[in-house]
């Protein structure tokens, strides 16, 4: 199970621009790297970020290897209504990893 | 007879390089060695930049990275790339994506906006294999591109070495 580490608001006014930061443990194995044995591990990364806000896709990313391991992303969302903030972080080997994030706009 | 040498046998193990300096200057000898097809690495990423873009013009403005220009430690370099941008419903930034030169794959990551980001800024954290130029290239909802290119020294690369 990875474990994240995200850091936004927990409110803000209409029309605020808030800045959400997320964190996931994972290696990101890039795949170009030799193993103890002297073989090239196989990649392991995380592929896709996602962040919908309630239904609406609002922010997307695609990743590659020469992301850091445990994957740092921020990124800012203007609040409009108070919703949720649904992560998704999709990878190699069927990873999936959601989290919700609520946030109440005064 | 007083064998003096023995006085400075001690320090002769300081001077010496260990086992893992020798790895290292081995490493970086062999990542000098590997950035010998430059042009065909830089010939690479403008091709990948042409695909990108699908051949539109790619113009050196309204980009900005921020990354430090010397890196100690190549596994994990902060970068931030901001567009100019009001990121309003008829004007906004649809696409951020940021290419390398020298690592294994010039692709670093892409990121797709909406004007409901607000803001066309993006931060995370990349790794770098070698000193190489770094570039970030917007789209537009307008269909115009736009690109930034910084140049970042690395000390230790990533890849190449083990992540402690």
């Amino acid at each position: 199970m990875a474990q994240t580490l995200i850091k936004a608001p927990a409110t803000a006014q209409r029309g605020e621009i808030i800045e959400v930061h997320t964190t996931i443990s994972h290696e990101m194995e890039t795949g170009f790297r030799p193993g103890d044995d002297g073989k090239i591990l196989p990649r392991n990364i995380i592929t896709s970020f996602s962040c919908h806000y309630n239904d609406e896709l609002v922010f997307e990313a695609t990743l590659f290897p020469a992301m850091a391991a445990n994957p740092y992303i921020a990124f800012h969302v203007l609040a409009t209504v108070s919703a949720t903030l649904h992560l998704t972080w999709q990878g190699d080997r069927g990873f999936r990893h959601t989290e919700d994030l609520p946030i109440q706009v005064l | 007879m007083k064998p003096t040498s023995y006085k400075h046998s001690p320090m002769k193990s300081e001077t010496h390089p260990t086992r893992r300096q020798l790895l290292k200057a081995g490493v970086a000898m062999g990542a000098w060695l590997c950035v010998g097809p430059a042009l065909a690495n830089s010939d690479e990423l403008q091709a990948l930049i042409r695909e990108f873009s699908g051949n539109a013009p790619v113009a050196p403005s309204q980009v900005l990275i921020d990354i430090a220009p010397i890196v100690d430690n190549g596994n994990t370099v902060p970068i931030t790339v901001t567009v100019e941008s009001p990121m309003t419903g008829s004007d906004y930034v649809t696409d951020i994506a940021i290419f390398n030169e020298r690592n294994p794959q010039r692709e670093v990551a892409q990121f797709q906006l909406t004007p409901r980001n607000g803001r066309a800024r993006v931060a995370t954290r990349i790794r770098l294999a070698t000193t190489q130029h770094l570039v970030a290239v917007a789209r537009m909802n307008d269909g115009t591109f736009w690109s930034h290119t910084v140049q970042v020294s690395v000390s230790i690369a990533a890849c190449l070495e083990e992540v402690v």
